[in-house]
Order: C-alpha cells, then sequence, then structure tokens
C-alpha cells in the first residue's frame, strides 16, 4: 500500500518537474500547447463541427469573413472547419511513423553497436544500400501497388522507408557511449547490463532519440500531404493533403479570395511542424541537464 | 605482513595493430597486500593504465594471471566474482567523462547501494550518500545532493567519483592519474583526502601515474614502482627509490623533477640520456628496452638480453648494470 503511494506519489513529483523543465524554455512550452491544441482539434474537433456534406453555391471561393474565418472553398464550404476536419489523418500518421521509425533505427542500431563484429557490418551494408533508395519515388511506386487507404498502413510503410539513417547515427551514439568512462565505472560497480542500458546509456541519448522522433514526424507529414497531393494515396474524406491539391486543380491560384482554400491547409501544416520542431527544442532541455542554462 | 590482496603473476598484454602485434605490458611480476599503497610511474604508452585496466577486470590478461585473495579473476564464478567485482575499484583520469551526465550526484552514487541493497528504503538510501559525500569532503553534503555534474568543478567530480567507488565498500582501489586532471591547487588535498579514507578504510591503493613527484608524497609510507614500455624496471618502497635510485631510468627520472626552489632546481645535477626519442612500442629496442637511451649503457649484454626483475639491496630491479653490482 505503501509502496503504491510512494510510487504515485514520485510519479507525480516526476511529472511536476517535467512540466517545470517544459515551461523554462518559452519557445517550447508555445511548441508543447500549440501540439496539444492541434492534436485536441483534431480528435474532438470533428465531433463538434462535423463536416459539411453539401455545397453552398451562393457562397463559393470567398475571403475571410465573420461567417468564415479561413473563407470558404470551391464548393462554398468553411476552410476552417475543413482543416479541423482534416487533421486526424496528418497527425496519426505523423506520431506512428515518428515512433515506428525510431523504434526500429534504435533497435537495429543499438543491437548493431552492441554485437559489433560481422553482424555489426553486415546490417550498417545493408543501411547504407537502403539509404541509397530514393525514398519518396519508392513511396509513390508502391502507394500504387498496394492500396494505402488507411494511415497505419501508410504510417508502416513510411517508417519502413525512413528508419535506416536514423539507425545509423543511433549506432554512432551508442558506439561513442559504451566507451565511456562512467559506463566502465557502472561495469565496475556491478551495476547489470540492464541498468547500464537503460539507466546510463539510454538517458544520453534521449534528448537525440526525441529530436529525431520529431523530425521523422515533420518529415512524415511533408510525405504524406506530398502523396495525397499527387493523388498517389486514395482521398479518404478530409485532409490537408486532399485540401491542397483540390485547391489547385479547382484553379484557385488565380483568383485572389479563393487562395484562401490553399492558404488555410498550409497554414495548419505549418503551425503544427512548427508546434513540433519548438516541443523539440524544449525536449532537449528536459532530457539533457547541461542544456538548462540556470538551475 | 599481511597476505596480499593482489598479485600479478608474469602479467603480460598484447594488442593487435594493424598486422602487428604490441606488447603494451610485458611480463609484470607485483603483489599488492592488504593496505598498502603502490604507485606505478612511468610515462604516457609505458603500460600503467593496461595494468590497471587489468587489475581492475575491465580488460582480459594475454597471458600470466592475475590473483584476487588468491584466487584468478578470470575463473572467478558467483559470489567469489561478486566479491571481486566490487572489492576492486577505480577511479578513473577524466572526472569529466568519469560522471554520467544526465543523473543527479545523488542519483549516482545511489545506484549501486540499490542495485546492491546495501541500504534499504529511500530515507536510509539518501542519509548514507549523504554520508559517503562528507566522507569524500563535500560538506555540507546537502548542498550537492541535487546538482549535476557539470555544475562542480574537476576537484569536486573527482571526490563524487572516489564517493562512488566507496559505495560498494571495496578493499582495493585504483586511481588512475586520479588527480593529473585537477587544478594543482586541489591535488594535495585531494591526495589527503584519499590518504585519510585509506587510513580510515583499510584500502589497499594503487596510484597510477606519470608524476614522480607526486609518488613520492602520496607512496611515501608505500612502494613505486617503476615502468618503462610495458615493463617494471624497478620497484622499492618510496623512500629508498626516491633516495637511493638503482634503476638508470629512476635516476633519470628523479634528476627530472623540478624543484620548487629554482636554485635547487638549477643546482640539481641533470642526467643526460643518450637518446631523447621514446622508442616506440612497435619496433622495440633488443634486449634491455631502456639501452638506446641508457646513460649508463654497458654494451653488448644490454642490446641483446632482456635484465630480469631482480633483488638488488631490497628493491627489485631489472638492469644488467645493477645486477652485475649485486
Amino acid at each position: 500500500m505503501n509502496a503504491l503511494r510512494d510510487g504515485i506519489g514520485g510519479f507525480a513529483r516526476e511529472t511536476i518537474k517535467t512540466f517545470k523543465l517544459l515551461a523554462r524554455n518559452k519557445m517550447g512550452l508555445f511548441g508543447f500547447v500549440m501540439t496539444l491544441v492541434i492534436v485536441l482539434l483534431s480528435f474532438v474537433g470533428p465531433i463538434i463541427w462535423q463536416p459539411e456534406t453539401s455545397a453552398n453555391v451562393a457562397d463559393i471561393n470567398q475571403g475571410p469573413s465573420e461567417k468564415h474565418f479561413l473563407g470558404t472553398d470551391f464548393q462554398g464550404q468553411d476552410n476552417l472547419r475543413k482543416v479541423i476536419n482534416g487533421g486526424k489523418d496528418i497527425v496519426i500518421t505523423a506520431f506512428l511513423t515518428g515512433i515506428i521509425a525510431t523504434l526500429l533505427a534504435v533497435t537495429v542500431g543499438a543491437f548493431s553497436a552492441f554485437v559489433g563484429g560481422r553482424v555489426d557490418s553486415a546490417l550498417m551494408e545493408l543501411v547504407n544500400i537502403w539509404m541509397t533508395i530514393p525514398k519518396f519515388p519508392l513511396l509513390a511506386v508502391i502507394a500504387t501497388v498496394i492500396k494505402l487507404n488507411d494511415p497505419v498502413t501508410l504510417s508502416l510503410l513510411m517508417a519502413f522507408l525512413d528508419w535506416p539513417g536514423l539507425s545509423r547515427q543511433v549506432r554512432a551514439q551508442v558506439l561513442s557511449l559504451k566507451k565511456r568512462d562512467y559506463i566502465e565505472a557502472a561495469t565496475m560497480l556491478d551495476l547489470g547490463t540492464r541498468q547500464i542500458i537503460f539507466r546510463e546509456i539510454l538517458p544520453n541519448m534521449m534528448s537525440f532519440i526525441a529530436v529525431s522522433t520529431i523530425f521523422t514526424m515533420t518529415f512524415a507529414i511533408y510525405q504524406q500531404t506530398g502523396l495525397v497531393f499527387l493523388g498517389i494515396v486514395p482521398y479518404s474524406g478530409a485532409n490537408w493533403g486532399v485540401m491542397i491539391s483540390a485547391a489547385e486543380r479547382r484553379g484557385v491560384l488565380y483568383t485572389a479570395a479563393a487562395s484562401w482554400s490553399i492558404i488555410a491547409p498550409i497554414g495548419a501544416i505549418v503551425l503544427f511542424q512548427l508546434a513540433l520542431i519548438s516541443f523539440a527544442r524544449s525536449l532537449e532541455e528536459v532530457f539533457n541537464p547541461r542544456l538548462r542554462t540556470s538551475v | 605482513m599481511s597476505n596480499p590482496i593482489l598479485t600479478l603473476n608474469h602479467v603480460t598484454r598484447t594488442f593487435a595493430v594493424k598486422r602487428q602485434t604490441i606488447k603494451a605490458v610485458d611480463d609484470v611480476s607485483l603483489a599488492i597486500r592488504e593496505g598498502e599503497i603502490v604507485c606505478l610511474v612511468g610515462e604516457s604508452g609505458c603500460g600503467k593504465t593496461t595494468t590497471g585496466k587489468m587489475i581492475a577486470g575491465v580488460l582480459p590478461v594475454s597471458s600470466g594471471e592475475i590473483l584476487f585473495r588468491n584466487q584468478n579473476i578470470a575463473n572467478l564464478r558467483g559470489d567469489d566474482r561478486k566479491q571481486y567485482r566490487l572489492g576492486v575499484q577505480m577511479i578513473h583520469q577524466d572526472p569529466y567523462a568519469s560522471l554520467n551526465p544526465t543523473h543527479t550526484i545523488a542519483d549516482i552514487i545511489a545506484a549501486p547501494l540499490r542495485h546492491h541493497g546495501f541500504t534499504r528504503g529511500d530515507a536510509a538510501t539518501r542519509e548514507r550518500v549523504r554520508e559517503l559525500l562528507a566522507r569524500v569532503d563535500l560538506t555540507p553534503p546537502d548542498d550537492y545532493l541535487e546538482k549535476f555534474p557539470h555544475q562542480l568543478s574537476g576537484g569536486q567530480r573527482q571526490r563524487v567519483s572516489i564517493a562512488r567507488a566507496l559505495t560498494v565498500a571495496p578493499s582495493f582501489i585504483i586511481a588512475d592519474e586520479a588527480v593529473s586532471m585537477v587544478d594543482v591547487s586541489i591535488r594535495i588535498s585531494l591526495l589527503n583526502t584519499l590518504t585519510k579514507l585509506k587510513d580510515a578504510m583499510g584500502l589497499a591503493v594503487l596510484f597510477i601515474t606519470h608524476d614522480l613527484a607526486l609518488a613520492k608524497y602520496f607512496a611515501w609510507e608505500g612502494r613505486i614502482g617503476v615502468m618503462y614500455l610495458g615493463r617494471l624496471v624497478e620497484l622499492a618502497p618510496a623512500r629508498d627509490l626516491v633516495e637511493r635510485p638503482q634503476h638508470p631510468y629512476t635516476q633519470v627520472l628523479l634528476s627530472a623533477i623540478p624543484e620548487a626552489d629554482p636554485e635547487v632546481t638549477r643546482r640539481k645535477k641533470h642526467i643526460e640520456l643518450r637518446s631523447m626519442d621514446v622508442p616506440s612500442l612497435l619496433r622495440l629496442p633488443t634486449g634491455c628496452a631502456f639501452h638506446p637511451r641508457c646513460p649508463q649503457f654497458i654494451g653488448a649484454v644490454c642490446e641483446q638480453n632482456v635484465p630480469g626483475l631482480l633483488e638488488a639491496n631490497g628493491a627489485r630491479v631489472a638492469c644488467h648494470l645493477v645486477n652485475r653490482k649485486t
């Protein structure tokens, strides 16, 4: 019972400490809050503001107004509502791709560094070859063969294509970290392999891993919207990529007022990216005590 | 005289460099008693750190054996292995690399305490951490508990490093150039802390350094071993070694120590070497490795035969000239 209370108390204390650290960096806090808002809006928003099903012929291609903050599109539908409804797939794909690609990269990279020798050379040779393949065209080709109409399959595929570069970096980090004196000290103190990996090595890589995950996420967002824009991935309802594509094909680039139907989704993508990258900065500080300017 | 806690029997360590093998440590034999201080002195590349790492068990020997309380450390299993593993601890040279930057000082010291069950419960662990910090003269300990290594000075970090080694109640400590990266002003106080701990806890210490003056200060009650290109060339009680150095290399080293008083330094007789170049470990000279530089070179025997480390006037010396006389 006591242990449980201690556990919960300790967890709460840790969480508060983490939040305090997150809040240290204004830019990072902004990123964190913004990411949270975008994720919440993308998941909860569609329940409140359901997608419009019919066209409003009277309101086609309008600029911002009181009724439509971000104007309307070629069907007279509200751009803001479309942006809110189009975020979910992007958010899911970004997070899934980021997490899966990082997990793959960390597993392969760390394994390669620990085992060393022939296994290491073979794995890294494979990674080298993998890295020379141009990813986006390959993704485009695969997308025509495999049906990519759900975000999970798409994430898996993108993660599978994106991990090799990161795994090399992870390997290099582990190779360098495992030779540090404090690892040797931990070996002499007989702290055990598990503790050496998870307590001594991993925390030193966390800021790097977190930042890499976020960069993979931003990359995944570009890839996904790119695929949708090119029409390679089937349109599945509303989606920022679909919005850009539709706007472009309906010739909105030629009328000033209509440009809002392309500015809105692009703005959403930019905002999400910006939020993620600023959040990454804050995460670095959380995981790397040396970056904290004053304590 | 008590039993040796640690014995090195003809320990050799070779490394493969490209297609060649180099002998970093060559046929070193040495016995260290419980609670004794032994200094290993030598220039960089002489194998003193490699010797330390082999004793610490992080580097296997190529041939020969290392005994911990009369048991070969290579064959230890179970409880015996654990006793050795925790019994021998090392203090690293670089205090900036030997502490994990992501943990607080309290975490760094508490980890081994918790892992091996030396203390039970958070309160007891914290109390013990405080005690250990006070032991290494980091007072008041509460000022240091929540600090990260990067917020401490080199000397303070080195003290944390010592405290960490003490968590597992070792009986043998290897201090590998433990003070060489610390400001000169801090060195003596750090050495005094080490001496105090050694006396209080009955620790045996292997102090590795390139600085004979430091060895002289620290090991005055103990013995000093001088290494040259992988071999032990002289091993003697500190006073004898300093007052009556027998091996020509030891004599050269002693004559090269600058004294605080420039007058004394200038008056000191400086022994000239035959050559200033330290031979490469890849192309070791035949016979006595020191012969190309030796000021007391006596001819063919030095070029052809490797001198053994033999008894000479209460010390052990590896030199044909000395061994001929005795």
